[in-house]
């Protein structure tokens, strides 16, 4: 296929349905409405079904039913949308159905505003809604790398009967880049064995979340986390820059990441070993590969557009063995490169120390500054 | 004296279980005609042979265990949520027949954009809405249709309707859209009202068989355990009590559906 000119919204949508999502339900919320839009017009041209929900719950709750016949499913909203979704997202899980969600995030918490943020990793990460679950989450850094995550998002949330988030952002949503998309796969027309589509032929099946039984929910519990054992095996994805002889290594995913790569750069230019380390899978976390740099690194950064919540995640990995710094931007602010690149000098320049908190250190200086 | 059965007695049977209901105890109270209303509806979709087509979508309240009862596949959806899940399925399956079994709490208080919006886009699903005027699971608090100067767990002194308003009428409600079909009320106090019952259920899958949109039927039932009342007496407090808050009857019949003989 060739590379074209898209925009993230637009090339998310157009890889899911290349993916051979069969149904979006969706509502509209900025900075992911063109998703919806797109789907709106797209969908019903190629005999697929679109329908716009009267709110998230209901899009999550449909997108729910539709799972339970077997079929790909997805919707997309962002950061307030996305909490309205957190009921639907747990009975989804607990009824052990697959589906996608695209959270493009933004500035927040309340209404918050739609510029581009990174606040919603503890709702997605650690499941959102009530109960015990977790979910798959990957974190694309370009429009290219937010079409093949689309993608995978489907393979992997059939594969394992699990939800599969892609935590993505308003910067990612918006912008447009080269790009190029999947060819077009088949929709699939068969349905797995525990799909609810009518007992002709054969015995009834019960899609249900409810288990009165304790000893009953603690199997399903269970059953869930085997699962996640399986998925902490075998889908972890990171992507590495400039780590081979790194003595600072820069920890970001996303947006943050991908700004973070060009401070990488330049601070290379100036002589420093630095390299990056970029979590694609959000959940699993890459704890391995954290904790094995911990053998190089003399310090790490971590740089989010959060208050420090991939922070939490890095410091179990490194567990004291090396002083960690922590730089965000919250609010729906992105940070320039000059500001991560002077980070880095600062980390060069005065080592963090083991004993202290990194958000801690970091709000004192940010204080300080301000 | 005993008189022993002639041994070539036969006996011709005149009424048995539909083999859609599940021969299993009832989790019901006594005197609940939730168990009336699942006979109706097993009884309809055996007689239209809709078994093997049939998908159900229970609810949260006394009826979220309805899929224990009905050998036909089921789904149980979120508090309130079971018409969006019954939009999802039906849009995925729209040869097969969809249809949520939803208590007042569910449909009308915590469901109410989901049912309004199903019922506006004439969504092809068939909805039966147990109205027994208070949440029965959680122990007889004040439901939506509670009705005025009730005593409930929550309205202690009787529903005051300048504190906690005044009960909704679904069925009315609904059949102010466009998008229904067949929307009706009916009552299972009584052997006749059950009939009707059983007719208005018969509609409303009727309408659905034949795409004509979002079919809705209200069923007044009784509550006697949280209610406080007897079963008999809980009967009586429905056709005294609910019937005039509730009135009975086709709210509206779209009329591809005038005439049909069921």
């Amino acid at each position: 296929m060739p590379r074209e000119l898209l925009k993230g919204n637009e090339a998310m949508a157009e890889a899911a349905i290349r993916a051979g999502v069969e149904a979006y339900f969706g509502y509209p919320i900025t900075p992911q409405t063109e998703l919806l839009e797109y789907m709106a017009r797209r969908m019903p041209e190629l005999g697929r079904v679109f329908v716009q929900a009267e709110s998230e719950i209901a899009a999550i709750n449909m997108v729910y039913g539709a799972a339970c016949t077997g079929a790909r499913v997805m919707t997309s909203s962002s950061g307030p949308g996305i909490s309205l979704m957190m009921e639907g997202l747990s009975y989804i899980a607990g009824t052990e159905v697959p589906c996608v969600i695209i959270d493009v995030m933004r500035g927040g918490p309340g209404l918050g505003n739609i510029a581009p943020s990174q606040g919603d990793y503890h709702q997605i990460v650690r499941g959102g809604g009530h109960g015990d679950y977790r979910v798959i989450t990957l974190a694309p850094a370009t429009v290219q790398e937010a079409i093949d995550l689309t993608v995978l998002a489907f393979d992997l949330a059939e594969k394992y009967r699990t939800i599969a988030v892609v935590l993505t952002d308003g910067s990612i949503g918006q912008m447009m880049e080269p790009a190029e998309l999947p060819p077009m796969r088949e929709v699939p027309r068969t349905r797995p064995e525990w799909a609810v589509t009518g007992a002709q032929g054969r015995p009834r099946r019960v899609l249900t979340s409810i288990y009165l039984d304790p000893y009953e929910e603690e199997k399903t519990n269970q059953r869930l986390l085997e699962r996640w054992r399986q998925i902490q095996a075998h889908e972890v994805r990171y992507r590495e820059y400039y780590l081979d002889d790194a003595e600072i290594v820069v920890v970001g995913f996303g947006i943050a990441g991908r700004v973070a790569l060009s401070a990488v750069r330049a601070a290379r230019a100036e002589g420093i070993r630095v390299g990056l380390l970029r979590p694609i899978t959000l959940s699993p976390f890459p704890y391995a590969a954290i904790e094995a740099l911990c053998r190089q690194a003399r310090a790490f950064l971590v740089v989010e557009m959060n208050a420090g919540q991939m922070l939490e995640d890095v410091m179990l990995a490194v567990a004291r063995r090396v002083p960690v710094a922590f730089y965000g931007r919250m609010g729906g602010v992105v940070p320039f490169p000059d500001e991560i690149l002077e980070e880095i000098r600062r980390v060069v320049r005065q080592p963090p120390r083991l004993e202290e908190d990194p958000r801690e250190a970091w709000f004192q200086r940010w204080s300080l500054a301000r | 004296m005993v008189t022993a059965i002639a041994p070539e007695t036969t006996y011709e049977k005149v009424y048995e279980r539909p083999r859609i209901l599940i021969e299993v105890h009832t989790h019901y109270c006594p005197g609940c005609t939730h168990g009336v209303a699942h006979r109706l509806i097993a009884e309809v979709l055996e007689e239209m042979g809709l078994r093997e087509r049939t998908i159900g979508v229970a609810s949260v309240g006394c009826s979220v265990f309805a899929y224990n009862y009905f050998d036909v596949d089921f789904v149980e959806a979120p508090h309130g949520r079971a018409p969006a899940m019954a939009t999802g399925i039906k849009r995925m399956l729209p040869d097969r027949i969809v249809f949520t079994y939803q208590g007042d709490g569910d449909l009308a208080s915590i469901g109410m954009g989901e049912i309004i919006h199903t019922a506006a886009r004439g969504e092809n699903i068939t909805v039966i809405f147990i109205n027994n005027a208070n949440y029965g699971m959680t122990g007889g608090q004040m439901a939506p249709t509670t009705i005025p100067g009730q005593r409930t767990t929550t309205t202690p002194n009787g529903r005051d309707v300048r504190r906690s308003g005044f009960p909704i009428r679904m069925a009315e409600m609904l059949a102010t859209l466009e998008g229904p079909s067949y929307v009706a009320r009916r009552s299972l106090h009584d052997p006749r009202n059950i009939r009707l019952a059983k007719k208005a259920i018969r509609m409303a899958f009727e309408a659905q068989v034949r795409g004509l949109g979002f079919s809705f039927v209200e069923l007044l039932s009784t509550c006697p355990t949280n209610w406080g009342l007897s079963p008999i007496e809980a009967m009586q407090w429905v056709e005294e009590m609910m019937i005039p808050v509730f009135p009975l009857g086709e709210f509206k019949v779209v009329p591809e559906l005038k005439g049909l003989r069921v």
